[in-house]
């Protein structure tokens, strides 16, 4: 059958909440960065940007129906690319995250699995055949998604491959898993994890986690970024310093300012109401998302949906989270605003997927 | 595995099925549990922000600015110390030192430190200890007068990645005369330590203070210390510097002029070379000290900061005791030094007059105790004039007898004998002079009068210190008035006075005259041509010469000699302590060379002697041979 897609039922609110978070963000990476050799990161946002607003058309146009359909190949294509990072990859902070493309440009493979997994997981959701998800098939999807897991986990690169789980997760909550599982898996996960991660943690990732339960303990070493990151929320108070006047951002002792502390230099030089505005401003995002979750044509759309919010809600908890000294520090970035044509153009393509799942809501 | 292609037609088919379940509905309460998560994850993040923004902005404010605004102290510059003619003795030098801030030390960082800075990581440690008490923001000066290696590695190692807790800052540094020229009058500075902080006088300065520890450094230390001041500048995580936000300028410390003479010290350093003692020389009319040295000597600039704890243990070690400055410390016997007092003293009392004469074979008896006269031929007649000239010890011995010992001390103390002098530098030792009272207070016992005829050749109990004996001679000299010997220009001070009959004072004096001027005076090797010096030797036994045999100890007398000049009107008095030089005849050159420097300085029109005027970086004996012509070098 011949689609006809207007514009019009394309989400606009949505849009516009995206705009608005990346407008923010664009500013705060140029406040951030002026006068240092990342200067021209609040430009090239800006390219992502508009980049990201034509690859969500694009991906409209595909029938999400047509990308479930080669999942697979998309599965196994991803295993590869993420098999040649460790071939070609171009090492940074002693992690490999990124194939080098032509025109200088860096491809960070793992931004663009969670699409896959995401897809792998409604699909398989999909198929399932009865109302409440049984063990032996969570197993067998928790398998699927764990192989490029490990494969990002062995970059090391912790923080992207966590962002796997909550789509799992999500899938599973939906799937109708019943709830006494959820408890059991909730027991495992508080009795395992632990000893799980004294084997299978890195030391960095570790001195990570002693320093986020104790930070004052090593002040300029791993604790250093979190104590940073909180002196600048603080400092910020409730109206902020204000754009470019933020000590701790324009002095440098923030890490990381543009990228993965984004939000601590907006909080500083923004205030608590400025992170109030964003924080509203992703809530909003994400029951926009829901929302066409909740009006999905069929379960495969709503699966889609979820997946999306899910791992959005992921990002926003553990970055902002991180900043505030309440989660870990792993080295994820926030959606939107933090700079970096990867994490841009991954978000927008998920954007792409719920347009392409709300503007097909009436087809059937 | 396997997945199952998409059956498109299962969605077609969808609404036919009343039950399906591809019904997103069904679902719908599970979504809202994602919704409620949602909301719960955006409170808890939101409340996070609430507890640092809200609840308690003031103290991340004020950490943050902590962060950006450092407090540099701008070291100020001690006041530099110059001679009487303004030549520079002690000069400053443009120096490095390290500071560790303590709030940003990491104590894993301390091994390397100590190690890239050649510092003791104990000591350091143990440095750092000595801070807790003071609060967190005051950094440690854990270095001083930095090497060039020392400043490299503080420049390459102060990055963040490294050792950011510490920080370069430029100081001064002393520059102390070489050879240790002057050192015990100028002393030395170093780092306040916890003992001299329980001190009042130290009480006022803070750990890593470096003051003054000895010597004028000590005694004018508030003069020379200036102040302290701040630079308050904002520096970025690299602990670059970005902006200067407030400046406090350091208040240099003010210069000091000693009443020193380079031209003499230099000319008394060398007459002393080898030896070990003390010279002083001072103007009797104002007390101004000429010129100080103290034999051995030490090297200041090894104490210019922190010295090192084996340089500190030789000079400790040393059984000559260099840091002793003999000329205000050494308590000895003035030995016949004491006999112008004694003359004086019997003329006032009237026990003598110049003509009384007593017989010297070599010895009398008093007491039932037989003295010997240092010449064992003996002096044959003796009365006051040739008693001084020879330094008879029978005519004293008999002046003694004839005396009440509390007569004795009483002009004695009235020269300032057995007391300090008040000169202006720390550590003066008093001396004794022995009376009744003095004997029931120290041993509660009555005098006898046998030991009178000791004291009165200038053994026994009674002990001076150069520098008294200079003044109290130099004073016999101005006919009865005592200046407080002092080392800056311009103190006012009102002199001791004693009236004494201006005739017995000549006779006194004439007999010092006739010492130097006199074939057979005991000090003729202090004669000088077209100079009237007077003086008068000293030969004193440290112990009595039966405990030195009993003990088989050969224990070498001191030699003493104290002279002055001109006769009429002196300017300057000059004594010589050479310890174990076993007559005060070979004293005497030491004072010679000395008042002849004043003197041709005097008839140079008073200019200093060029050749010193580069006296900071290298006052030298060297040079100052170069300054005496050769021939008069003894």
């Amino acid at each position: 059958m011949k689609e006809y897609l207007p514009a019009r039922d394309m989400d606009w609110p949505l849009i516009a909440i995206t705009i608005l978070i990346c407008g923010l963000g664009v500013l705060q990476i140029f406040s951030a960065t002026h006068g240092t050799i990342w200067q021209d990161a609040w430009w090239k946002q800006l390219l992502w940007l508009a980049a990201g607003l034509v690859l969500m058309w694009i991906v409209t146009a595909i029938d999400y129906h047509t990308l479930m359909a080669h999942v697979v190949g998309m599965y196994v294509f991803s295993l590869v690319l993420l098999a040649a990072v460790f071939l070609v990859g171009r090492q940074v902070f002693g992690s490999t995250r990124w194939i080098p493309l032509p025109l200088g440009f860096h491809f960070q493979v793992s931004e663009f699995v969670k699409l896959v997994i995401i897809l792998l997981v409604a699909r398989f959701m999909t198929e399932l055949k009865s109302d409440s998800l049984e063990i032996r098939d969570l197993l067998k999807i928790g398998a699927l998604v764990a192989i490029p897991m490990l494969l990002v986990l062995k970059e090391p690169d912790l923080g992207t491959a966590l962002t796997y789980l909550p789509i799992l997760a999500v899938g599973a909550l939906l799937a109708g898993l019943n709830w006494r599982y959820v408890a059991a898996i909730a027991v495992v996960l508080v009795l395992v994890l632990p000893v799980a991660g004294l084997y299978f943690l890195k030391d960095y990732q570790k001195a990570r986690l002693v320093s986020f339960l104790d930070p004052d303990r090593d002040p300029r070493g791993t604790g250093y970024q979190v104590i940073q990151s909180k002196i600048a929320v603080g400092a910020g108070g409730m109206w902020g310093k204000g754009l470019t006047k933020g000590s701790q951002t324009q002095l440098r002792f923030l890490p990381v300012p543009h990228t993965d502390f984004i939000f601590s230099a907006f909080a500083e030089e923004r205030g608590f109401a400025g992170v109030v505005l964003v924080l509203a401003l992703y809530f909003m995002l994400l029951m926009q998302i829901v929302k066409n979750a909740q009006t999905a044509p069929d379960r495969a759309g709503m699966y889609i949906c979820m997946g999306i919010a899910a791992l959005l809600l992921f990002h926003v908890l553990v970055n902002v989270g991180m900043v505030v000294g309440r989660i870990p520090v792993t080295g994820i970035p926030l959606p939107l605003m933090s700079a970096g044509g990867s994490s841009m153009l991954s978000v927008f393509l998920m954007l792409g997927l719920v347009n392409n799942v709300r503007l097909r809501r009436f087809v059937n | 595995m396997r997945l199952l292609p998409l059956d498109h037609e299962t969605q077609h088919h969808a609404p036919r099925k009343p039950a399906t379940r591809d019904d997103p509905k069904l679902s719908s309460g599970r979504i809202a549990v994602f919704q409620y998560a949602a909301v719960a994850i955006f409170l808890f993040l939101i409340a996070g922000f609430w507890d640092l923004q809200v609840r308690n902005p003031e103290m991340y404010n004020e950490m943050a600015e902590r962060n950006r605004v450092k407090y540099l102290p701008i070291v100020a510059p001690r006041g530099k110390i110059l001679d009487r003619d303004g030549r520079v003795i002690v000069d400053n030098h443009s120096s490095f030192r390290v500071i560790l801030s303590r709030e940003a030390l990491k104590m894993d960082h301390l091994r390397p430190i100590a190690e890239g800075l050649r510092l003791d990581t104990d000591e350091l440690a143990a440095q750092l200890r000595r801070y807790r008490s003071r609060p967190k923001y005051e950094p440690v000066v854990i270095k001083q007068e930095l090497s060039p290696a020392d400043v490299a590695f503080v420049e390459s190692h102060k990055d963040p990645e490294f050792f950011p807790e510490m920080e370069l800052i430029h100081s001064q540094g002393r520059v102390y005369p070489q050879e240790g020229v002057a050192a015990h009058v100028i002393g030395y500075t170093g780092e306040v330590s916890e003992a001299e902080l329980d001190l009042p006088e130290f009480a006022k300065y803070n750990t890593g203070d470096v003051i003054g520890k000895f010597g004028v450094e000590r005694q004018y230390n508030d003069t020379l210390m200036g102040v302290d001041g701040q630079r308050q500048v904002v520096v970025d995580n690299r602990g670059r510097e970005r902006e200067v936000i407030g400046i406090k300028e350091a208040i240099p410390g003010k210069n000091l002029q000693l009443t020193i003479d380079l031209d003499l010290q230099a000319v008394a350093e060398l007459a002393m070379e080898g030896r070990n003692g003390a010279v002083v020389a001072l103007d009797p009319r104002t007390g101004e000290v000429l010129a100080m040295v103290s034999r051995p000597i030490f090297d200041p600039n090894k104490f210019s900061v922190r010295i090192k704890s084996a340089d500190w243990k030789s000079i400790t070690d040393d059984p000559d005791h260099p840091l002793m400055n003999r000329a205000i410390q050494a308590q000895f016997a003035p030995g016949s030094t004491f006999k112008p007092i004694m003359a004086i003293a019997g003329l006032e009392t009237g026990a003598i007059d110049d003509t009384t004469n007593f017989h010297c074979g070599g010895g009398a008896s008093f007491y039932g105790h037989y003295h010997k006269c240092w010449w064992k031929p003996g002096h044959g007649v003796v009365a006051l004039h040739k008693g001084i000239v020879n330094s008879c010890d029978v005519f004293f011995y008999n002046v003694g007898n004839r005396m009440d010992i509390d007569d004795i001390a009483y002009y004695a103390e009235n020269a300032g004998l057995g007391q300090k002098t008040g000169v202006d530098l720390p550590h003066e030792a008093d001396g004794t002079v022995p009376s009744t009272k003095w004997k029931i207070r120290m041993f509660r016992q009555k005098w006898y009068p046998g030991e009178t005829i000791s004291v009165a050749i200038g053994q026994g109990a009674l002990t001076v210190t150069p520098i008294q004996l200079a003044r109290a001679i130099g004073g016999l000299a101005m006919g009865g008035i005592w200046h407080r010997p002092h080392l800056i220009k311009d103190q006012p001070d009102k002199p001791h006075e004693l009236e004494l009959d201006p005739e017995n004072v000549e006779k006194v004096i004439s007999g010092m005259c006739g010492v130097v001027n006199e074939a057979g005076g005991t000090g003729v090797r202090a004669h000088l041509p077209g100079v009237e010096v007077c003086g008068k030797t000293g030969t004193a036994q440290l112990t009595s010469n039966d405990y030195a045999k009993s003990h088989g100890a050969k224990i070498k007398d001191n030699a003493w000699f104290v002279g002055f000049a001109p006769r009429k009107d002196p300017e300057v008095v000059v004594v010589a302590l050479f310890e174990g030089g076993e007559h005060g005849q070979l004293a005497a050159p030491i004072v010679r060379d000395v008042i002849k420097a004043y003197f041709d300085k005097k008839a140079r029109g008073g200019g200093p002697l060029e050749v010193l005027s580069a006296a900071t970086k290298s006052a030298t004996p060297a040079l100052a041979r170069a300054a005496v012509p050769a021939s008069e070098i003894p």
